[in-house]
């Protein structure tokens, strides 16, 4: 992040978060819509909207957040934090050979 | 003594502490949500075919309240851009507007929360459900003794006897609001003696694991928000003194309560397709 504090260098900082929020509502409108298409399987609807959840949330994590450009400190914090948060999403998919196959649908 | 690293950052971590300190409460922060979404995996896929819920909350509500927080990241990074660049004026302009989308925000939540505590499910004794918004109770209704009535707004769905296909047809009537069978439903007031019914009960956090984990987790949301607003509300009215002592060190403070606040952004960018739309 940088640390000038003239307006002039702002600028383009303040022209990039108003594109990141722009960004943002299109993206919610997005997800909105994509929920509605008839999908071959609900798996897919999941799919979409989490996908686009993740592109709204990098920008958010990126950009308001300023991830993108932060110290090695901060990258090293977050690096455990997502490999945890994966392990625990992986512990959970696995956890779905305990279900019977047919409650899988929904 | 001073704290130290306020302003300056330290050394070997090119930081000022507390921001060292934001990232790693947002780290638990992480694991936390975490740990709750992974509860809702394992409920969703573990319930009984037909008896998730779909189609329970209203999307254009809940869109609407997307817009909303986005809007306030938007108006929050502004107010710390505002105090890098010496705008005093303008980072109360902007901080102002964040605090009172965070309460348009909470506003909004609750009067989703207040649908679903006025929203009935009535056991009847025939076996059959009543489902509906409660319109009045009688003054002497009590389910205990049998005596008054309730009206609702709703309809009644006829399971008694029913399995299989038949059964899951008509439960969709109450579990996917988007099937057909849902949207054909007429809704209308439906009066109900007490004499009638076997049980009944709001769709409260009781109601379901569907009930239990969307109070659980816009629950635990909404303090965040609450608790963001009152730190950002803080900083803008009392805590803003500092500004005039010492501007470095109350723009950090923007920054810290920023990084929380789009946090809580980020949670509901997930929140919001999982329990609203899929």
């Amino acid at each position: 992040m940088s640390d000038a504090h003239s307006t002039a260098d702002f600028m383009h900082h303040i022209r990039r978060y108003l594109l990141v929020f722009v960004a943002l509502l299109i993206g919610t409108i997005v997800t909105v819509w994509a929920s509605y298409i008839p999908f071959s399987h609900r798996a897919v609807n999941i799919g979409v909207a989490l996908l686009i959840a993740s592109c709204k949330a990098f920008l958010v994590a990126g950009f308001f957040m300023h991830l993108i450009s932060e110290r090695k400190m901060i990258y090293c914090i977050m690096a455990f934090t997502a490999f945890f948060f994966v392990g625990l999403m992986g512990l959970t998919l696995w956890a779905m050979g305990d279900f019977p196959f047919n409650t899988i649908k929904h | 003594m001073d704290i130290p690293y306020t302003v300056q950052p330290r050394q070997d971590t090119g930081l000022y502490n507390a921001k060292v300190g934001i990232w790693l409460f947002l780290a638990s922060e992480v694991m936390l949500f975490g740990a709750l979404f992974s509860s809702y995996i394992l409920l969703r896929v573990g319930a009984q075919e037909g008896y998730w819920p779909h189609g329970w909350l209203n999307i254009p509500v809940g869109t609407a309240n997307t817009v909303v927080l986005i809007t306030s990241s938007i108006t929050t990074v502004m107010a710390w851009a505002s105090c890098k660049m010496n705008q005093f004026g303008k980072f109360k302009f902007y901080h102002a507007c964040t605090i009172l989308l965070a309460l348009t925000f909470v506003g909004i939540k609750s009067y989703e929360y207040h649908d679903k505590f006025t929203h009935y499910s009535i056991n009847l004794n025939d076996g059959n459900i009543a489902d509906g918004h409660l319109v009045e109770k009688s003054k002497d209704f009590n389910l205990e003794q049998k005596t008054g009535k309730i009206v609702i707004h709703g309809h009644k769905v006829e399971i008694a006897g029913k399995q299989g296909e038949e059964l899951q047809t008509e439960l969709k009537k109450i579990y996917d609001l988007h099937s057909p069978e849902a949207r054909a439903v007429k809704h209308e007031e439906v009066k109900i003696p007490a004499a009638q019914i076997a049980s009944m009960g709001t769709y409260g956090p009781w109601h379901n694991t569907y009930t239990a984990i969307y109070f659980t987790l816009t629950g635990l949301h909404a303090l965040h928000v609450i608790g963001g607003a009152l730190v950002i509300g803080f900083l803008w009215g009392p805590g803003s003194k500092l500004w005039k002592t010492d501007p470095e060190r109350f723009t950090n403070r923007i920054e810290i309560s920023g990084l929380f606040w789009h946090f809580v952004d980020l949670v509901w960018i997930f929140l919001f397709p999982v329990l609203y739309l899929l």
